[in-house]
C-alpha cells in the first residue's frame, strides 16, 4: 500500500511540474524560484487547513465548518486587536487557536456523546458559526485601518528567506507528518477509517478519537483565522465564504479517500499546491479567472476517478458497523 | 455517504414499532411548525394576512422542489451538492437561449433538460465509475457553477418575456402561487412515488443495505441514476421558477441552496445514512423553514442571522430525540 501511496504522490507532483513548465513555455518567469515561493506562501492557509480536514476525513467523518469557524475566529481576533491594539501577536495567535479548538471541540461533542453524523453537524454549524460572525461585528468590517501595524506585519516578516507564514504551513506541515505517523493518535485515526470494528477490539475509543480529529481541524481552522485576516486585511462576514469545499477539494485531490482510512500529509501537501499552482498560473497565461471554478472542478473529478482506481484493488470491507461501547 | 458506522437495527415486525416512531417524529415537526406560527402571529401584526402567507410559500418552495427528489437520493444512501450549481448552470443556459431568441417553451425545455443532464452527469460518475457520491457532487458542483462563470463572468442576463416570468410571479387563484400549486403537486407525486410504490420500496432496501438489495434483485446502479436524474430535472424546475422570479441570470444565483436542501430533508427526518424518512416529514420542514425564515424577515432579521436559527434548529431537533432517548435509558 505504502507504495502505491508513493505512486499516487509522484504522479500528482509530475502534474504540478508538467503545469508550471506548460505556464513557463508561455511566461518564462513563471517557474523562477521567486514566484513559485510566492506561490507556496499565496498556498500556505490552504495547505493547513487541508491538513486539519484530512485528520477528520480519515475517521470517515467531515467538517464543513472549517471556513465559518476561520471567519468566526478571525474576526473575533480582528475586533480583539481593533479594541485593544497593545496585546501581544503571540496571546492574540493563542487564543486563535484555542477559539478555533473550542469551536472544533463543540462539533466533535456533538458527534461523540449524540452520535449524529458529522456531515449533519457541520452542516448546523457551518451556518451557526458564520451567522455568529455577523452578530459578533454587527455586519461591519475591520479594516486594515482599524488593525495594528504588528498584526499585519508579523506574518510578512522575512525569516531565513521565507516570509513567517510559509513558515506556518512548514511547521504545521511536520507537526502533522510526526502526528500522522508517529502518535498512537494519529495511528488511530487511520485504524478508525480502515475498520471501526476492529478499532474498537484494539481498545480505541472511536468516539473520543473523532472528538480529537475535531479539535485539531477546529485549531487549525482558528490559527489560518488569524492568518487569513492578517494576510487579507480585512475581516467581514463574508471571509471565506465557501471555502470549505475548496479544502475538501485540496484533500481529495491529495489522494485522501473520502471513506476514510487513506491519506497522506505529502498527498494534501501537494493537492493543496496544485490547486494554488493553477490558481497563480491562469491569469499569467491570459485565461479568465472565470474559469478557475471549472478547471478545479474538473480536477476534483479527475482526482477521484483516479483515488478510485487506486483504493478498488484493496478490497476494504466498508459496510461493517462499529460497535462502540 | 462518509458515515456507514452507525447503529442500524431492522425490527422483526413492520408495522408497530415503527409506525409510531415516524408518527412522533412528524408530529413534532407539526408541534414545532404550530408554535412557530402562534409566535409569528403574536410577534409581528402583518403576518395573519392572506397576502403574508402567500409571499411566505415563495421562502421555501423552490429548494422544498429539489429537497423532496434529495429526500428520495439520501434515503438510498447518496447525496447531491450540486442541485444549487445546476441551478446555475440550468439559469445560464436559458439566459443565453434568450440571447439568440429562444421562446418561452424552448426557455422550459432548456432549464429542465439542463437539470436532467446534469442529473445523469452525477447519476453516471457515481453509478458508472462507482465514485462516492459526496466527492463526485463537490467536484460537478465547481463544474457546473464554473461553466456559468465561463459564459456569464461578471454579466447578467435580463429581460426574460412576461409569459416566461408567469412561472416564478404568476398565480392560478387568488393569493394562490403557481409555485405553490406546482409544489403541493409534486409532493403528492413524490408521496405515492416513495411511499406507494415498487420503486419507493427498492429506494428504502437500497438504503438500508445496498448489498443485500442487489442480491434480492433490485437494480440498486438504475435505480440510484433514475434518482440523480430526478434531483437534477427538480433542480431545473427549480432553476425555471427562480429565473422567471428574480427575471435576471447570475452565475452565483442560488449560492448556498444545497445546504438548504439538505437542512429541509434532515430536519424532516430522513436519516442521513440512508434508509429512513418520509416525505410529509420533508414537506413539514419545509414549512418550518418557510415560517422561520419569514416571520423573522417580518422582525427585519438579517438573513445571515436566521441561518443561525436554521443551522440551530437542524442540530436541536436531530439531538433532542437522542438526549431524550439517553436520558430514558439512564432513569
Amino acid at each position: 500500500m505504502n507504495r502505491l501511496m508513493k505512486h499516487r504522490e509522484v504522479w500528482l507532483a509530475l502534474a504540478i511540474v508538467l503545469v508550471v513548465v506548460l505556464v513557463t513555455l508561455r511566461f518564462s518567469r513563471f517557474a523562477q524560484p521567486a514566484n513559485l515561493l510566492t506561490i507556496f506562501n499565496d498556498t500556505s492557509i490552504l495547505m493547513m487547513l487541508a491538513l486539519g480536514q484530512m485528520a477528520v476525513i480519515l475517521t470517515r467523518s467531515i467538517d464543513l465548518s472549517m471556513a465559518s469557524n476561520l471567519a468566526l475566529t478571525g474576526m473575533i481576533v480582528a475586533m480583539l486587536n481593533a479594541a485593544f491594539p497593545g496585546v501581544p501577536i503571540p496571546a492574540l495567535m493563542a487564543l486563535s487557536v484555542l477559539i478555533g479548538a473550542g469551536l472544533g471541540a463543540f462539533n466533535g461533542v456533538l458527534v461523540w456523546k449524540l452520535d449524529i453524523p458529522p456531515i449533519v453537524v457541520t452542516l448546523g454549524t457551518l451556518t451557526i458559526f458564520r451567522g455568529m460572525v455577523f452578530v459578533i461585528s454587527g455586519g461591519a468590517w475591520v479594516n486594515a485601518a482599524q488593525m495594528s501595524a504588528d498584526f499585519i506585519a508579523f506574518q510578512r516578516v522575512v525569516f531565513l528567506g521565507l516570509p513567517v507564514l510559509s513558515w506556518f504551513a512548514i511547521v504545521v506541515a511536520a507537526l502533522f507528518y510526526v502526528l500522522m505517523t508517529r502518535t498512537p493518535l494519529g495511528r488511530a485515526f487511520y485504524a478508525i477509517g480502515v475498520n471501526p470494528t476492529a478499532s474498537v477490539y484494539t481498545g480505541i475509543n472511536v468516539g473520543r478519537t473523532k472528538f480529537m480529529a475535531f479539535v485539531i481541524s477546529g485549531a487549525v481552522a482558528g490559527l489560518c483565522g488569524y492568518l487569513w485576516i492578517s494576510r487579507y486585511v480585512i475581516a467581514s462576514t463574508e471571509v471565506a465564504g465557501g471555502y470549505e469545499l475548496t479544502i475538501i477539494a485540496a484533500c481529495v485531490i491529495g489522494g485522501v479517500s473520502i471513506a476514510g482510512g487513506i491519506g497522506s500529509v505529502g498527498g494534501v501537501l501537494l493537492g493543496a499546491i496544485f490547486l494554488g499552482v493553477i490558481n497563480n498560473a491562469l491569469p499569467v497565461i491570459n485565461i479568465s479567472p472565470f474559469w478557475q471554478m471549472a478547471i478545479s472542478g474538473t480536477a476534483i473529478l479527475l482526482a477521484v476517478v483516479l483515488n478510485a482506481r487506486g483504493e478498488r484493488s484493496k478490497g476494504r470491507i466498508i459496510l461493517k458497523t462499529a460497535e462502540i461501547a | 455517504m462518509t458515515d456507514t458506522s452507525l447503529h442500524r437495527s431492522l425490527p422483526d415486525r413492520l408495522d408497530n414499532p415503527l409506525r409510531s416512531a415516524l408518527l412522533s417524529w412528524e408530529s413534532l415537526l407539526v408541534l414545532v411548525a404550530v408554535v412557530i406560527f402562534i409566535v409569528n402571529s403574536f410577534a409581528s401584526p402583518y403576518f395573519l394576512n392572506a397576502w403574508s402567507l402567500s409571499d411566505l410559500t415563495f421562502n421555501f418552495t423552490e429548494k422544498a422542489l429539489i429537497a423532496l427528489a434529495m429526500a428520495l437520493l439520501i434515503i438510498a444512501g447518496e447525496i447531491d451538492l450540486s442541485v444549487a450549481a445546476i441551478i446555475a448552470l440550468a439559469s445560464t443556459l436559458m439566459g443565453l437561449a434568450l440571447q439568440y431568441g429562444a421562446d418561452t417553451p424552448v426557455l422550459v425545455a432548456i432549464g429542465v433538460g439542463t437539470g436532467i443532464a446534469c442529473g445523469a452527469v452525477n447519476g453516471f460518475l457515481v453509478t458508472g465509475l462507482k465514485l462516492p457520491s459526496i466527492v463526485v457532487t463537490i467536484g460537478t458542483m465547481s463544474l457546473f457553477r464554473g461553466i456559468s462563470f465561463i459564459i456569464l463572468g461578471d454579466q447578467s442576463f435580463k429581460g426574460y418575456p412576461k409569459s416566461f416570468s408567469w412561472f416564478g410571479q404568476g398565480y392560478v387563484w387568488g393569493v394562490i402561487s403557481f409555485e405553490l400549486v406546482l409544489f403541493v403537486l409534486c409532493a403528492v407525486i413524490y408521496f405515492v412515488l416513495l411511499h406507494r410504490t415498487n420503486f419507493g420500496r427498492r429506494v428504502f432496501a437500497i438504503g438500508n443495505n445496498a448489498v443485500a438489495a442487489q442480491f434480492s434483485g433490485v437494480r440498486v446502479d438504475r435505480i440510484k441514476f433514475v434518482l440523480f436524474c430526478l434531483t437534477g430535472l427538480m433542480s431545473g424546475v427549480a432553476a425555471v421558477l427562480l429565473t422567471a422570479r428574480l427575471g435576471s441570470t447570475r452565475p452565483s444565483i442560488a449560492e448556498g441552496w444545497e445546504l438548504e436542501a439538505i437542512t429541509m430533508v434532515v430536519l424532516g427526518g430522513v436519516s442521513i445514512v440512508g434508509g429512513a424518512g418520509s416525505i410529509l416529514g420533508v414537506v413539514l420542514a419545509a414549512i418550518i423553514m418557510g415560517l422561520v425564515t419569514f416571520g423573522l424577515g417580518l422582525l427585519n432579521v438579517p438573513g445571515i442571522v436566521m441561518s443561525i436559527f436554521i443551522g440551530g434548529l437542524l442540530i436541536v431537533v436531530i439531538a433532542l430525540p437522542i438526549l431524550f432517548r439517553m436520558w430514558r435509558q439512564r432513569t
